[in-house]
């Protein structure tokens, strides 16, 4: 176990916290982002989007937006050249709706102009007569309900099926939690340019998460091979899971394609909301059973989500949030049936943790209200029953790698509370804030605890490998090493850990990395699923002990003696025994090197009509403690701290660990108490930055990292975890319990509004 | 799109005089979301951020008269927050630094939105507005400029040059409730004001109606139930109700009665109810029991 303070001996390498090297200038304004993008002659493009969130589309007339000064493209379904659809696993979504659309913002045409206001003005002057329908908007109605696609309503359903049917357990607790729609909230609207090419071809400039699958759909789409469409990493404005799936890339492509110029987009924040997809609503029903002693006994669930209009990766989600319903304990006996669907609402897909958040919420307030009915205290109980390696979880899988779930608990559990209360804080720090609401006689202190877990990489048999290139070559100040990789940098600091690599396995002190392109590399996968640290930071170190490998083959020559009796250290290749040594810089006088490797983790398999088989790589926990204090009559909720501990495997980067706690924390807390896309009819209420609200520095906790447990992890690069997701599982379920703590209240949804707490029922118990 | 930058009142009330007038542009930080939201297409826009007079305000004979342009930054600052604390903390409320150093009070009151966090202040304080055109100034009470949802009586070619009321005025409470503890559309707000010579109180709520409303109920109520504590009514008395408690919950059911709210996707009409008799309350509490040597209506940094 250790503490992110540890004094680390190395000032290069793995384990420091080494500066982004794109820090300053994204601080200073001078950081390129998509929206930056220019080229000469372009010209702006527009999607008009659907008003309604279910309706036939009688006739649709383009005309008028032609007859403005300005216009280049008006382009409708009939212009799609390839495929009509596309979609992460299902091809199901039009990329211009045709006869009907299904959800609020819908792309209907796409239009280029001169202008943006030009572009902007004629889709709104094209003619589209909607004959509205009654949208499907409950999720629970979908299973059996009319489709309202050819493919049908129900995405996937899927049932684990563990143990022993009949066992029974003394004590009993059930419940029903929901979990309201969040947004990932970028800071960086969807934004691109497409650039025809002479090969007749065309070249994105796109913020995206994985470049090769956008590739993909947007060749297929656009009826032309893979090599003719080219993708480059444009500056990512955050992603969260909202750059997962394909966006304006193909309307992008298709204007500029049109046109025969560059077509640039941004999205303004309104059509952001609309235009990607968001985290699954849900409502999950948990029945726990625990012998007297609260050991779990058996653990019965079901698991619904909404997954909107569009499949997305609907069906990898709600794999998660069944296969996880349960949480990190040993659960011998347990059925669970997990269905995701198809309604009007807005498509809804990846988000940071990804299933596990709503699973999470679920049951961890299950956890809490089983150890109220045995009489214990609720930390005992987790630990009573956590999860540690060698144990099988519901999906009859053994853990085989590093499960520190009783460290992450006792850590955060034990970690100082604030050692000031609400009477002693000043008044902006109270629930309301900056608004003076409070009075501290009716302000209640609360403290909640939850643990999280979720898989690393994708599941169920995919092969989310990754490749990178690595080139060693004497530059005029010495030896430097370039990275070719596909990994998409969203913010979460692939471009430091790459550098780092390189400078642990290859000594060197310069380290560049190309811009990240479909036309250079293969796949690095999807900067997602917290995997990117593992799988690209693997491809990374591979490809530099490949290149070392040679360094050390041309030493041997050199030195006449045998590869294997040499090491590269500090910038030379030393004998291992003897004094014979020869600089990596004379070394590489001889030419470049360069070695491109693919890394695969270890293979996986689907799961099988039980629910049951090895379906995940790996594992990663966390826990946090949070303490609330709550305004009783206004429902407003201040969360003073979190502590939190977490199992790395190892820390890479100690600055970047901290980063995406911190980050993770603030996008759990949002969820716990205010962030929610608000719906109508399927109807989106709150699309924007001034009603969809995500927490400010005033709403934020002080953060207290109790732990970074550092158990390796076997086959991980380096024993790395990945840990971006972790923070966000189980902050909001701690957070909402510590909310419960203070005012007695059930609270069985997220977010948590203030009417949730002051207007509760006279039925409900009461402070 | 023409854009003219007036340096002056009359150039801009020359602007103005076109047919048709252009529309007026302060700070921005509601103009340009209409704007961005495609809400809003002007096609000529007079600037008047640029003229000097508009950002300056006067304090003569107990009235303070505050320049349209006057920005919430400055409300923040002393003197003025010393002399209008309510206002100073409303304006802190007003989103973020950025935003607070664009917007002004004239357009806090032009945009006239239900939720305009400046208004129930000013509601409170009996404020007067001036109201400038070629064909010259008119005073109006606030109850008679703010007509309803982002409707003002401004005509188009008027300009809003300044805003009048009493200053420095007896002990002022403004208190907001929002879903965020920075940065947040008003749930509801209470603005109560107490004249301590007079034991009289006024009491203002935003965002629980079409415009900022009076609670007059409840303020005929308090005349009634407010009594000094010790010999008679001075600057610092402390004042106790009749009734007590049950005062109170009396101030908090007329304060519930005079709300007009309404449901939307920021909260419930409900909510908002029960939130502004909270905050009057509260508010109430604070101004008739002072903490000793705390500075009335302090603005938390």
């Amino acid at each position: 176990m250790t503490v992110l303070e540890r004094p680390r001996r190395a000032t290069r390498g793995v384990g420091v916290s080494a500066p982004r090297p794109d820090g300053v200038p994204k601080v200073r304004g001078q950081f390129q982002f998509s929206s930056d993008l220019f080229a000469e002659g372009m010209l702006w493009g527009h999607v008009l989007r659907s008003p309604h969130p279910s309706a036939r589309i009688r006739r649709l007339d383009v005309g008028p937006a032609w007859a403005i000064d300005g216009v280049r493209a008006v382009l409708t379904a009939a212009d799609v050249p390839g495929a009509p659809t596309y979609g992460l696993e299902i091809p199901d979504q039009p990329v211009l709706a045709a006869d009907v659309v299904r959800y609020m913002g819908e792309p209907v045409v796409a239009v280029a102009a001169d202008h943006p206001e030009t572009a902007r003005r004629a889709a709104a002057a094209v003619l589209v007569d909607y004959e509205p329908l009654d949208p499907l908007v409950d999720p629970e109605d979908a299973i059996s309900a009319p489709p309202i696609h050819p493919d049908g309503n129900v995405f996937r359903h899927l049932r684990i099926e563990h143990g022993d049917p009949e066992a029974r357990g003394e004590v009993v607790v059930e419940g029903t939690y929901e979990v309201g729609m969040q947004d990932q909230a970028f800071m960086g609207p969807e934004s691109g340019l497409a650039v025809p090419a002479e090969d007749g071809g065309v070249d994105l400039y796109i913020a995206t998460q994985w470049l090769h699958v956008d590739r993909d759909q947007v060749a297929r789409c656009l009826g032309l091979p893979l090599e003719k469409v080219r993708l480059h990493l444009a500056g990512v404005g955050g992603a969260f899971g909202a750059r997962e799936d394909v966006s304006i890339q193909v309307h992008l492509c298709l204007l500029a394609l049109a046109t025969g110029r560059p077509v640039k987009m941004v999205l303004s924040r309104e059509d952001s909301f609309f235009s990607h997809v968001h985290r699954h609503p849900a409502r999950i029903w948990l029945r726990h059973q625990a012998d007297r002693q609260g050991r779990l006994v058996r653990v019965d669930a079901r698991v619904l989500l909404d997954g909107g209009a569009y499949a997305s990766s609907s069906t990898a989600v709600i794999s998660n949030a069944t296969a996880f319903a349960t949480g990190p304990y040993r659960v011998p006996n347990a059925t669970v049936d997990g269905w995701v669907v198809r309604t009007n609402n807005p498509p809804c897909g990846a988000m940071r943790g990804f299933g596990a958040v709503q699973a999470c919420f679920a049951y961890e307030a299950q956890m809490d209200k089983l150890a109220a009915a045995l009489g214990m205290d609720p930390v005992q109980l987790r630990l009573a029953n956590a999860l540690r390696h060698g144990d099988t979880l519901i999906t009859g899988q053994r853990i085989e790698g590093s499960a520190p779930v009783a460290q992450v608990i006792e850590a955060a559990a034990g970690a100082p509370l604030p050692a000031v209360g609400p009477e002693a804080l000043p008044d902006v720090a109270l629930p309301g804030g900056a608004g003076r609401t409070a009075t501290r006689s009716r302000v209640r202190r609360g403290v909640g605890f939850a643990v999280g877990y979720k898989n690393l990489m994708y599941s169920e048999g995919f092969d989310d490998a990754s490749e990178a290139r690595v080139r060693l070559e004497l530059a005029e100040d010495g030896p430097l090493a370039t990275v070719t990789c596909a990994a998409a940098e969203v913010g979460q600091g692939f471009v430091t850990l790459a550098r780092q690599i390189c400078e642990e396995e290859l000594g060197v002190e310069r380290v560049v990395l190309a811009p990240p392109s479909t036309a250079r590399i293969g796949s690095a996968g999807s900067t997602s699923a917290s995997r990117q640290t593992w799988m690209s930071g693997g491809a990374v170190a591979e490809a530099c002990r490949a290149v070392a490998g040679r360094l050390l083959e041309r030493a041997a020559r050199r030195l006449g003696t045998d590869p294997g009796r040499l090491v590269l250290a500090e910038g030379a290749v030393q004998a291992l025994e003897g004094a014979d040594a020869l600089s990596v810089a004379e070394l590489l006088a001889e030419g470049p090197l360069e070695e491109t490797v693919t890394f695969h983790h270890r293979q996986t398999e689907p799961l099988d009509e039980r629910g049951q088989g090895d379906a995940h790589v790996a594992f990663a926990f966390a826990a946090h403690r949070a303490v609330v204090d709550v305004d009783l009559d206004l429902g407003l909720v201040k969360v003073v701290q979190i502590a939190t501990a977490q199992d790395v495997g190892r820390v890479l980067n100690p600055l970047q660990v901290l980063g995406q706690i911190e980050g993770g924390i603030a996008q759990g807390v949002g969820l716990a108490v205010m962030e929610e896309i608000v719906l109508d009819q399927g109807r989106v209420r709150n699309p924007s930055f001034t009603d969809y609200l995500i927490p400010t520095a005033l709403d934020m906790p002080d953060v207290a990292v109790a732990a970074l447990v550092e158990e390796p992890e076997p086959g991980a690069p380096f024993g790395a975890k990945g840990v971006g997701e972790p923070p966000t599982i189980s902050s909001t379920p701690a957070v909402v319990a510590a909310i419960r703590a203070a005012t007695g209240l059930p609270l069985t949804r997220v977010p948590v509004r203030p009417a949730d707490i002051a207007l509760a029922t006279p039925g409900d118990p009461r402070p | 799109m023409t854009v003219t930058v007036a340096r002056s009142v009359p150039e801009a009330l020359q602007a103005l005089a076109a047919d048709p007038p252009p529309e007026v542009l302060a700070g921005g930080t509601d103009f340009m979301v209409e704007v961005n939201f495609a809400r809003r297409r002007p096609e000529a826009i007079l600037a008047v951020s640029r003229i000097d007079a508009l950002g300056q305000w006067q304090q003569s004979d107990g009235q303070l008269r505050l320049g349209a342009g006057v920005t919430y930054t400055q409300l923040l600052e002393p003197p003025l927050a010393e002399l209008a604390p309510a206002l100073a903390q409303a304006a802190r409320t007003v989103g973020s630094p950025q935003i607070r150093n664009a917007g002004t009070i004239g357009g806090n009151l032009v945009t006239a939105s239900p939720a305009g966090d400046t208004l129930p202040v000013l509601l409170a304080l009996d404020a007067e507005v001036e109201l400038a055109s070629a064909q010259g100034t008119r005073t109006l009470p606030l109850e008679a400029f703010l007509l309803g949802p982002k409707r003002c009586a401004r005509r188009p070619d008027e300009l809003l040059v300044a805003v009048r009321f009493p200053a420095p005025f007896g002990r002022q409470e403004f208190v907001k409730v929002g879903t965020r503890n920075a940065m947040v559309i008003a749930v509801a707000s209470v603005c109560v004001v107490l004249d301590p010579g007079t034991g009289q109180v006024r009491i203002a709520l935003g965002s629980v109606g079409p415009t900022p409303l009076r609670a007059r109920a409840a303020e005929a109520y308090l005349a009634e139930q407010l009594v000094p504590q010790g010999t008679g009514p001075t600057a610092t008395s402390a004042f106790e109700l009749r009734d007590g408690d049950a005062a109170l919950a009396e101030v908090r059911r007329l304060v519930a009665e005079a709300a007009q709210p309404i449901d939307d996707h920021r909260s419930s009409a409900a909510y908002r109810r029960h939130a502004v008799g909270v905050c009057v309350a509260r508010a109430l509490e604070r101004l008739l029991r002072p903490a000793p040597g705390a500075a009335l209506g302090e603005v938390a940094a």
